[in-house]
């Protein structure tokens, strides 16, 4: 018996996750996701080592998505419309409800760019009537050999950890996960596990960091400083997820500090996210969930639309405009507007792409940029980068891994030089072997395996009867310490250790049976001999 | 496996109450209240009545004037609460586990939990919990009106309960007292108070649907949804023994909650069956002078086999959605006579509906009409149940996915259409008061709560209109109104499994046995059924079933299966081998791991031998050892069977004496004993 592992992507890089696992004669596809850096044919998973012949149906038995995030969902569509797959999507409840936002939202950015479509409207619809809804922690058996269940991973609203069984073998793919909580999600949690393997993402596989409350402080004191100068504050930012972090971090500021300057939310999607979340909030963090009745903490009470017009308006005000890193849109058009005055300040939170007027902001100081051949702006705001991440550390990682144990790892979604620096480290720090295979490689490793028997009553009960052994503890060094170390210390140690002796017998054609020692004269009919 | 129904509730609000032993634990299924009890109190009296009532008590010679029953005959003193009475007899400390299968099955608990000695693990899932602890403080809440008038309770013991004043009591009230068989005097219990329900809340362990949670590494536990009321669940439990199912009262169809999850419940070896709904659905509604809704479980003949659900769900729909219409029609009729409407109904999923099939209808009649609801936790309960999709129905759902709120009172509430106030005397209601009104409050029972004082208000004008949860006796309920000039409409809705569809779905579900109430026993019959047994279970009597496995399952790791050393006995064909490794009970199977432990791991001489030891055999073995040695066949006399003695010699002295069961060595030398011992043990059949 064994698991079967083929990386079709997110193998030593970050982007178009997908990992095919066959455990136990069923194929399992966890996440289908796009790569955002590629334009191409690279962009999508390469699906036809999954099926040579393209009949998916067959070739799998059901896919689970993590998250709503495009490069763990981006190529599903694709997959299940144009590809022609047929069979059971798993993904939670908030993933179902806001992957088509994402989905919606690329495909319009592709069509602006004017490129060739690779899925329409109706698509990403008919795709997301395939997928079956599913909670925390509840077991779908898929079919009759195959179990999944969800654990709550952090990272974005919905994201889940999944745990697969199938017969004996047991497995875990983590997706993307945040071991710390943050001020909307809780953080991840999982059972203990007894797992043949378990396939984490390795993002920061190398960093660790520090507490996000001085980042929090610094992020709000750089805000206040430039509203309070009569400074217009622009965040580029996704709509979903950063933006309502960082709102519910600026609303509670500003009633703290009873603020009066308008923030502003620039798409109607991020509007229209908040709806989701305010119906989502058992799958935030226990603070948000506790206040539900009062006040929402989706219902924001400073938050304003944001009209084209007010652009130049005077005034200071906070704006989140989409999309992210300046890559265009709204942002990007906002950013023209206000970059020259130096009163101004853009707040970049997260990771910003090659390529993107972000990036150049984020990497030295320029002070003219090229958004393109005929504009250059002049930079004279302030820039403020926001390192939030809602992606485990590399002590995350390892405290996962040591609380589960399983009998191997692999990583994924990391790169390379990193894996490998955290590979080393869980095999010689925990002692598990560790893979990072690269794209469209397979690994496979061996799976635990039962012998079914049946065990009678006489040998459960006697495994039941206590044995007791007792020590008396040496109290010795406990003399020089206090009164109320010594009382710490027991006197005697109680240890109880259980043993009963069992015989498997084996008769033909028949089941196994453990039975305890009396009983197996019974079953041979012969009778005791002793010595 | 032994299993005992305490009580078999009553209607919606007071569901079954069962205890079951089960691989050695005890599981006690729901903890309910019987709230019908309330009617044999008065509301709180107005100042007329207390007068009324003082002159009565200053009469002194109160008489027991059978079934001439008036208001004055109902109990004037702080309620208390009926609880299931059988559940007294049982030592609470001795409860294993407590499973909680809807909202109305917690309402008694906190009795349970604030007992000393109570250690019992409790699950229930997630939302019915947050809905229990919301009816729970609406309760305590309401209830803390008669504290305020009665002021504290001079004694523990009730004058009500005496047995001279229950002497006197009309037998209607007596028999809310006193059961049928005038021994459940002792259920009587005082309220408990919100730090009980808080204490009570903290001790749960809350589940989703599907989830496995395990009690004591032996049993699997898990919970289906049944579609009766949101959060509310059938269970499913799993131990070595064997698996049972606990089918509650379950709903096909339902406009809020998620629905009877029946697939999941398939294949279990046994089968509880406590879905009582049908006993009272078959009695007859005494239509009265109440313009009652006439229900009738007219289903066709089913077939389940080809799970024609659309149908037959739409069927069921149907039929409640047509009762929901009429009703709005008989609202609207009111208040476009002026008169308003007040609705005590707790069911959620009827208050929902109704909601928003009268905000609709309201609207299409262009009538500005106020619609209020007044309780201490609708505010909560209304956002409460817009954040937990996850257990609605799939319409419902699909609303999450197109990102419109789940229930249509988001949007009313926004649009100022329906006005939540915590109380009858709250600010908001007093300045915002409109006549005719549409009034959604509770409590049921029409003896607690805000109903009671706008009962009184419109209970003599004919225009306004009264409508009525399903209660047995609408009759007694009215009784402190009378006279009730006010139209009364009771509608029913079924919250269980219908008859006809017994049968099918047991079929449908296939266990091998079926504990089934002697009640229905009638009313179904499973005399032709072949593919199952059924026992059937009275109240108060315990049931034993056999267990289904007199063994249970052991899983061997494949690794520590490899190391096996097989022994094969020449006769039988039997393979066998000695276990060594560690056993782990877990998700109640039994595991048996590679044990890595050298310490116990030193015991190497066999187990148990069997077999003759054949001397002839023997001493060809002692002299590969290099012993010599002589044979002497002795006849015992007691037990008249051959013994036979060997004397050794060189280069050991011994005297070894084999018999048909048992052989000894006698030797001064220990060393010399092991060595005899282990070419004994080589000529024998050893595991």
């Amino acid at each position: 018996m064994a698991i079967e592992t083929l990386v079709l992507g997110a193998g030593q890089e970050v982007g178009k996750s997908c990992v095919v696992v066959n455990i136990n004669g069923k194929r399992i596809m966890f996440d289908c996701g796009m790569h955002m850096g590629y334009t191409d044919h690279r962009r999508f998973p390469d699906f036809s080592l999954i099926s040579p012949s393209g009949n998916f149906n067959d070739a799998l038995s059901c896919i689970i998505i993590t998250h709503f995030h495009l490069d763990h969902v981006g190529a599903l569509v694709y997959f299940t419309e144009v590809c022609g797959y047929r069979g059971p999507v798993y993904m939670t409840y908030p993933t179902k409800a806001l992957s088509p936002l994402m989905l919606e939202d690329f495909r319009k950015m592709v069509d602006r760019r004017g490129e060739e479509e690779q899925f329409t409207s109706e698509h990403i619809a008919e795709c997301m009537k395939k997928v079956i809804a599913v909670d925390l922690k509840q077991t779908v058996q898929v079919d009759e050999d195959l179990q999944i269940r969800a654990y709550y991973a952090g990272h974005v609203i919905g994201a889940a950890m999944f745990y697969v069984k199938v017969g004996d073998a047991e497995m875990v793919y983590t997706g993307d996960y945040n071991m710390t909580p943050d001020r909307h999600l809780g953080a991840a949690q999982i059972d203990r596990l007894r797992l043949d393997l378990l396939i984490t993402e390795s993002t920061y596989a190398t960093t660790i960091r520090d507490s996000k409350y001085a980042r929090e402080r610094e992020f709000l004191k750089a805000v206040h400083k430039c509203v309070s100068g009569g400074g217009k504050v622009l965040i580029p930012t996704f709509a979903l997820g950063r933006a309502q972090e960082l709102c519910i971090l600026l609303d509670d500021y500003w009633e703290r500090m009873n603020l009066k300057v308008p923030i502003y939310f620039s798409s109607g999607l991020t509007i229209q996210a908040n709806m989701y979340y305010k119906m989502l909030i058992s799958w935030t963090s226990q603070k948000i969930k506790d206040t539900y009745s009062t006040h929402s903490a989706f219902d924001f009470k400073n938050v304003h639309k944001f009209d084209k017009s007010i652009i130049d308006a005077p005034g200071p005000c906070v704006l989140f405009a989409t999309p992210g890193m300046i890559r265009g849109g709204l942002s990007l058009e906002v950013f023209k507007h206000w970059a020259p005055s130096e009163k101004n300040l853009v707040t970049l939170p997260g990771y910003c792409v090659v390529g993107t007027v972000g990036h150049k902001l984020t990497s030295g100081k320029p002070t003219k940029i090229d958004t393109d051949p005929d504009t250059q702006i002049d930079v004279r705001c302030q820039i403020h980068q926001l390192a939030f991440s809602p992606h485990t550390d590399s002590k995350g990682i390892m405290d996962l891994v040591k609380f589960l144990s399983p009998k191997h790892v692999m990583l994924v979604h990391g790169e390379k030089p990193k894996m490998a620096s955290l590979k080393e480290r869980i095999h010689s720090e925990l002692g598990i072997p560790c893979y990072t295979p690269a794209n469209n490689e397979t690994v496979s490793i061996p799976s635990t395996h039962y012998v079914n028997a049946e065990a009678s009553d006489t040998f459960i009960r006697n495994c039941l009867n206590p044995n007791f052994t007792f020590q008396k503890c040496n109290s010795v060094d406990t003399c020089n310490s206090t009164l109320i170390d010594r009382n710490l210390t027991p006197e005697l140690q109680v240890e109880d250790e259980r043993v009963v002796d069992g015989v498997l017998v084996m008769e033909n054609n028949k089941k196994a049976k453990i039975v305890q020692r009396d009983e197996l004269l019974l079953m041979l009919d012969e009778k005791k001999h002793e010595v | 496996m032994k299993f005992t129904c305490l009580s078999k509730g009553s209607g919606f609000h007071f569901p079954p109450c069962h205890m079951l032993n089960f691989c050695g634990i005890r599981i006690l299924f729901d903890c309910p209240l019987d709230l019908s009890g309330l009617m044999a109190f008065s509301p709180i009296p107005t100042s007329l009545d207390a007068l009324l009532f003082e002159e009565s008590n200053n009469n002194e010679k109160r008489h027991k004037i059978e079934d001439l029953l008036d208001a004055k005959s109902l109990i004037f003193a702080e309620p208390w609460y009926k609880t299931v009475n059988n559940l007294h007899l049982w030592n609470a400390s001795l409860i294993d586990v407590i499973l909680i299968s809807s909202p109305m099955g917690i309402m008694g608990l906190p009795f349970l939990t604030r007992r000393k000695g109570f250690s019992a693990k409790i699950y229930v899932t997630e939302a019915s919990a947050r809905l229990g602890q919301l009816m729970m403080e609406d309760l305590v809440s309401m209830h803390a009106e008669f504290r305020q008038f009665y002021g504290p309770e001079e004694s523990n013991f009730p004058p009500w309960l005496r047995q001279e004043e229950l002497e006197i009591l009309p037998s209607v009230l007596k028999d809310i007292l006193l059961g049928k068989d005038g021994v459940e005097s002792g259920g009587w219990t005082p309220m408990y108070s919100a730090a009980d329900v808080k204490d009570c809340i903290l001790k749960i362990d809350t589940v989703n649907y599907a989830q496995e949670v395990c009690y004591n590494g032996t049993l699997v536990i898990k919970a289906f949804s049944c579609g009766v009321e949101i959060g509310s669940c059938n269970w499913i439990l799993d131990g070595p023994k064997g698996d049972i199912a606990y089918l509650s009262s379950s709903c096909f169809f339902s406009a809020h909650t998620m629905t009877f999850d029946y697939r999941s419940l398939q294949g279990t070896s046994s089968l509880i069956y406590s879905d009582f709904s049908s006993l009272s659905d078959a009695q007859d509604i005494e239509d009265g002078d109440n313009n009652s809704d006439p229900t009738s479980d007219t289903l066709l003949p089913l077939s389940f086999q080809d799970l024609d659900e659309s149908s037959l769900n739409s069927d069921e729909n149907l039929e409640e959605k047509e009762k929901l219409v009429f009703i709005c029609s008989c609202a609207i009729e009111c208040v476009k006579d002026g008169g308003s409407v007040l609705i005590p109904i707790n069911r959620l999923g009827t208050i929902l509906q109704l909601l928003e099939e009268m905000t609709t209808s309201l609207e299409a009649s262009a009538m500005e009409v106020p619609i209020y609801i007044i309780s201490s936790v609708a505010e909560e309960l209304l956002a409460l149940l817009n954040i937990i999709p996850e257990w609605l129905c799939k319409q419902r759902q699909e609303r999450l996915f197109a990102g419109e709120p789940l229930f249509a009172h988001v949007k009313l509430l926004k649009e100022k259409k329906i006005h939540v106030v915590p109380n009858i005397h709250s600010h908001q209601l007093l300045t915002n008061w409109q006549e005719p009104c549409v009034v959604f409050c509770p409590h049921w029972s029409l003896r607690i709560g805000p109903v009671v004082h706008l009962l009184r208000r419109w209970c003599g004008d004919p225009k306004s209109l009264l409508i009525l949860e399903d209660i047995v006796n609408p009759e007694l309920a009215l009784l402190p109104f009378k006279p009730v000039a006010m139209k009364v409409l009771q509608c029913l809705f079924p919250s269980g499994i219908g008859l006809q569809k017994v049968q099918p779905l047991l079929k449908t579900l296939q266990p091998k046995t079926v504990m089934f109430p002697e009640d229905l026993r009638l009313k179904t019959s499973f005399s032709c059924e072949k593919s199952f047994s059924v026992s059937y279970y009275t109240e108060a009597e315990p049931l034993k079933v056999s267990c289904q496995k007199d063994s249970s399952e052991l899983k061997i790791a494949a690794d520590l299966a490899s190391q096996f050393y097989w022994k094969t006995f020449k006769k039988e064909g039997i393979n066998v081998t000695r276990l060594k490794g560690n056993l782990l009970m877990e998700n109640g199977r039994h595991h048996l791991l590679l044990d890595n432990n050298k310490k116990t791991s030193e015991s190497n001489s066999s187990l148990v031998r069997c077999g003759l030891a054949d001397y002839n055999k023997f001493l060809p073995a002692l002299s590969e050892m290099g012993i010599n040695a002589s044979i002497e066949l002795v006849k015992d006399d007691v037990e008249s069977q051959n013994v036979c003695l060997v004397h050794t010699k060189e280069p050991y002295k011994a005297l070894i004496e084999i018999g048909n069961t048992s052989t000894v060595i006698t030797t001064a030398d220990a060393n010399v004993a092991s060595i005899l011992y282990k070419a004994i043990d080589n000529i024998l059949d050893g595991v």
